[in-house]
């Protein structure tokens, strides 16, 4: 017993040793910028472990991160040394121009960072992921039992399981979804089009090219899948399809691998709820191979503005706060870590199947967030019934074409 | 029109009082129904199965295991530090509202006594600069206070709100001096005073309920600023509406919601004993004509 | 008073609306008639956790270039003005050629990004500020008609709605107005229909957007009124009761005509809030049904890719509206000012 103890205390020692030496010999600021859910305040404070006499390190995670990041990336020195983002919110910064390549870095401190982590454009280094996420169906293992179903693997079999719930009277609105009209909208239009194998681009251009077959078939399908969902659904964010989902009105739906967790603790909803909650991989659509869903990571980057000094301060910490000695019991079920010494959690088993079935990453294009805005602002008249499926893409697509002008996209 | 100038029928007293009861129900309402529900789970308060849910509380008494829970109030308090949020605001407040008005009396004396053309342009200047979209302005700081580090400080904050808020200062103000006799000052400065004498001896001293009006809006222009302070604040210097919405979030944690409810119940109630405090400053001030356009 | 007096004491005040008023104003107006430089494309290989894939990315090299050539960007003259998301000179021309019929026209006009912001803007600021006003009225006229103790706290629960931070105001409303929220229930009973629901239907969440509004704003009315009431000359009011004028006759003869500068200046701070009406929309999710102008600047600036060009002639054309809006208003007190 006390040789354990003692042994314990020197594994101890030893590790608060390592924890301190993987920071290395660094000087200057660190100073974060990024949203502000909970795995990124793990990182954050494992950046923060490197604070020491020569380091200050700082960090601002909030949710109007995006609309702080660019500018505070901008300023020569730059208030921010790095910004943590996702694959689809580095283009706004890579457009600018205020992230520097890490290869030099990557060579001189940082082997131990696995190859696949490394987010690669053009050959040079630009960030290193961290987490990933995806979105992918959860249901009610209840439900679906009653109804003698298994969970469905494309959305004409959830929509056949729906149409069953609502006939045997057990939920009016069995369907959930983060319909709400901007960005969710847009999201799960991206989704249901890539299941469809749609290319949003002429190829190798800006060109926007959404009004065709698959564009149709997938406002379609996402009408069809609104006919189940509770009315309001133009309102409904994720956090609004969650507090739906525990409290017991819906039992099918399309959500966040992040989102998972909250739903199954034993807080806020009934306990018949959060003890049958499941998650299965993502659904096709269509007939189609591709699943219908994205796959996201969130990543670190450092700002170019910064003296070199804090860089690379920035990138041990940064490091720091990626590496296996953030995850404890704690920290483990707060996102899919790509960090070695994960274990999955059965919160995380969706987002690891959708990985595996092949789904496509958000795509990582200087122009698709106009797309993404004029998908947002636009869908919403025809889910509403308002015009048709063509005009509401047509009204994509001009929206779309206006912006990429004024940004230089196109001419 | 005081209670007593005239006796009241009986069918006027009582369309009155419905006028009252109608008013305060609608005014308070959901006032009362956030203090009540700020000692409930965030299930039960903001539950989608019931509304019931939110008077009788089934998941707080599952989860608090009591009828109510403090839980709420502990967190954003204890846990999440909110009185440093609170310390903040009463900085904000106290510089935007002595700054704003001594901005906004000087130059609202002198428009009221300038019988020039370029007076009213002024006026009708700073009108405009009020219709200007505030995201836009505060979106065009972004850059300039990042390039010369003064982003993120609460003097940076409290002279954007100062700014911000002097169109409508100078035009309460102005106003409000026009209504204080000419005949004051003007024999003041014919027995010698210059203007700024004048103003400091004779003005001065018989402009505190406007002032005192005018500062109520600013302080609860200061008080209440989302667009400014969310954007240009560090998170250590945050004031309290933007730590209220970062309980909210993008992505709701459990239990964060219920933090901001209790936060926002808690802020209302120092601002009970400063209306009480001011009621009669107020309707002291802008009976002195301080709104008069 | 003297040119150079007058120059001293309105200093600080013009100094700082300078910086950072006028300033941004014509950062915003330049910012307005330029569009960015070409962005130079090239395609890349791109590698992540999820494999590599060929994507298109900006050269930058190339596009820095430009960037340095025309730092301001590319001069566009009023271009982004008429484009399709603003006046869409082009499309409304088109609409007007090939609609069949006068209501074809104006489907096809609130289809357009800025008419369809302008139908609601505008509806929302013709019929909230008259009834702020009126509401304000009322209560104020109630309130002063109440037993002198009474008033304090009268006076604090009728500001609770301009004093609780809309951020959360607004929230547990939005939750209140849900079909299984506590007065969506109550107006499913009143209306005998179980699936009524406020947020699923476009003219109901307009009429809730106003009821929200005059909630919101009416306490500035009644503040304002119920102190211009403390003022009413008592001499005026008596002479009257003499001359046997009866309630309503002192009302329309004596208070309002004594209350109507005040009513100019809520209209004018009504008129101007009212048009930039943005935080209901957002706080009620309620883009699908009801956008205005300074959502269209919020859209703009909070996607992923930032559109400061469109944002800043949104901005403009938002004065100019309001400009426009306040013409009446402005001329009666030039008018009042010459008159002096």
């Amino acid at each position: 017993m006390l040789l354990r103890k003692i042994t314990l205390a020197v594994t101890m020692a030893l590790s608060a040793n390592v924890a301190f030496a993987s920071c290395g010999d660094i000087t200057g600021k660190v100073s974060i910028v990024g949203n502000e859910f909970p795995a990124i305040q793990t990182v954050a404070k494992g950046a923060a472990d490197c604070a020491g006499d020569a380091v200050t390190v700082t960090s601002n995670l909030t949710a109007d991160h995006q609309k702080i990041n660019l500018a505070g990336l901008q300023g020569d020195p730059a208030e921010y040394t790095t910004a943590i983002i996702a694959n689809s919110s580095i283009i706004a910064l890579m457009n600018d121009d205020v992230i520097r390549p890490l290869d030099d870095l990557i060579a001189a401190h940082g082997a131990d960072i696995p190859k696949s982590n490394l987010i690669t454009i053009d050959g040079k280094v630009m960030a290193v992921a961290f987490m990933a996420n995806a979105q992918h169906l959860a249901y009610r293992k209840d439900v679906l039992a009653e109804i003698g179903v298994e969970p469905p693997t494309t959305y004409e079999e959830l929509l056949a399981a729906a149409e069953m719930i609502r006939e045997k009277g057990i939920m009016e609105n069995p369907v959930g979804g983060a319909y709400k009209s901007g960005w969710n909208l847009a999201q799960e239009f991206v989704n249901m089009y890539i299941g469809h194998g749609g290319e949003f681009y002429k190829p190798g251009t800006a060109e926007v090219a959404i009004n065709n077959a698959q564009g149709v078939a997938t406002l379609e399908m996402m009408k069809a899948l609104t006919g189940y969902m509770n009315p309001d659904f133009l309102t409904h964010d994720s956090n609004a399809t969650n507090a739906e989902f525990e409290a017991g009105n819906t039992a099918l739906m399309n959500m966040w691998g992040s989102r998972i967790g909250v739903l199954m603790d034993d807080e806020g909803a009934e306990e018949v709820v959060y003890s049958n909650i499941a998650v299965g991989g993502p659904m096709t659509v269509g007939g189609g191979t591709t699943p219908a869903t994205t796959l996201w990571w969130d990543g670190w980057t450092v700002a170019k503005n910064t003296s070199d000094d804090n860089a690379k301060a920035t990138f041990m910490a940064m490091k720091n706060g990626t590496s296996p000695g953030i995850l404890n019991d704690d920290t483990m079920g707060e996102a899919v870590w790509m960090i070695e010494g994960y274990k999955p959690a059965p919160v995380n088993a969706g987002v690891f199947a959708t990985i595996k079935a092949g789904a496509k990453p958000y795509p990582m294009l200087p122009y698709h967030g106009l797309l993404h805005t004029a998908l947002g602002d636009n869908l919403a008249d025809f889910l509403q019934g308002k015009e048709s499926a063509e005009q509401a893409l047509a009204d994509t697509e001009a929206a779309y074409s206006t912006a990429a002008k004024e940004k230089g996209f196109l001419n | 029109m005081t209670a007593k100038t005239q006796r009241r029928s009986h069918a006027l007293n009582l369309l009155l009082i419905a006028v009252l009861v109608i008013w305060m129900i609608l005014a308070a309402f959901p006032f009362l129904w956030t203090l009540w529900g700020s000692f409930k789970v965030e299930g039960d308060f903001f539950s989608k199965a019931d509304w019931m849910n939110a008077l009788t509380g089934p998941l707080t008494l599952k989860e608090a295991g009591g009828s109510f829970t403090g839980a709420g109030y502990h967190g954003a308090w204890i846990k999440e530090a909110f009185g440093l949020a609170a310390i903040n605001t009463v900085i904000v407040c106290v510089f935007v509202v002595t700054i704003s008005l001594t901005f906004g009396t000087l130059g609202g004396y002198a428009l009221s006594r300038s019988t020039y053309r370029y007076a009213f342009w002024f006026l009708i200047i700073a009108l405009i600069f009020r219709a200007m979209p505030p995201i836009t302005l505060v979106s065009g700081y972004l850059p300039v206070f990042f390039t010369w580090n003064l982003w993120g400080h609460l003097p940076t904050a409290i002279v954007v709100l100062v700014a911000i808020n002097q169109p409508f200062t100078l035009w309460m103000l102005h106003s409000f001096f026009k209504n204080i006799p000419k005949d004051l000052d003007e024999s003041a400065m014919v027995d010698g005073c210059n203007r700024f004498q004048a103003f400091r001896h004779v003005i001065v001293p018989v402009m505190w309920p406007g002032v005192i009006t005018t500062g109520l809006f600013s302080f609860l222009l200061a008080y209440n600023d989302f667009a400014v302070t969310a954007m240009i604040l560090s998170k250590e210097n945050q004031t309290m509406v933007p730590k209220i919405s970062s309980f909210l979030g993008t992505t709701q944690t459990k239990g964060n919601v219920m933090f901001a409810v209790a936060s926002v119940v808690s802020v209302t109630a120092p601002l009970f004993v400063m209306v009480l405090f001011f009621q009669r400053q107020i309707v002291s001030g802008l009976t002195a004509g301080a709104v008069k356009g | 008073m003297k040119h150079k007096t007058f120059l001293w004491f309105v200093l600080p005040s013009s100094l700082a609306m300078l910086l950072f008023i006028f300033f941004p104003i014509v950062s915003v107006l330049i910012q307005s008639v330029h569009v960015d430089t070409e962005q130079v494309i090239k395609e890349v290989k791109n590698c992540g956790p999820f494999g590599c894939e060929t994507i298109t990315a900006v050269d930058q090299e190339a596009t820095q270039a430009l960037k340095r050539d025309n730092p301001l960007g590319r001069f566009a003259g009023l271009s982004t003005y008429f484009d399709r998301r603003h006046l869409a000179l082009d499309e409304v021309r088109a609409a007007w050629g090939n609609a069949s019929g006068a209501g074809d026209f104006f489907s096809q006009l609130l289809n357009l990004p800025f008419y369809k912001a302008m139908s609601f803007t505008l509806a929302y600021t013709f019929i909230v500020t008259p009834l702020v006003i009126i509401f304000g009225f009322i209560i104020a006229v109630a309130v002063n008609g109440a037993a002198k103790w009474v008033r304090g706290p009268l006076i604090f629960f009728s500001l609770l709605p301009m004093l609780v931070t809309p951020l959360v105001g607004s929230l547990i409303i939005f939750w209140m107005v849900d079909a299984r929220g506590v007065i969506g229930a109550a107006l499913q009973y009143v209306a005998g229909d179980p699936n009524l629901s406020v947020k699923a239907s476009t003219p109901l969440t307009w009429v809730m957007l106003m009821v929200y509004g005059v909630w919101h704003s009416a306490p500035f009315a009644f503040i304002v009124y119920y102190a211009g009431l403390q003022s009413v000359n008592k001499d005026t009011l008596e002479s009257a009761m003499i001359d046997g004028a009866s309630r309503w006759e002192q009302i329309r003869y004596v208070i309002i005509p004594h209350l109507l500068p005040l009513t100019t200046f809520i209209a004018l701070m009504q008129l101007m809030d009212n048009f930039r009406v943005f935080e209901p929309i957002v706080s009620f999710s309620a883009e699908a049904h009801a956008t205005s102008l300074s959502w269209a600047i919020y859209n703009d600036l909070g996607g992923e890719t930032r559109q400061l060009s469109s944002a800043a002639a949104t901005s403009v054309l938002t004065i100019l509206g309001i400009c426009i809006l306040l013409l009446p208003v402005l001329v009666r007190t030039w008018r009042d000012f010459n008159h002096k």
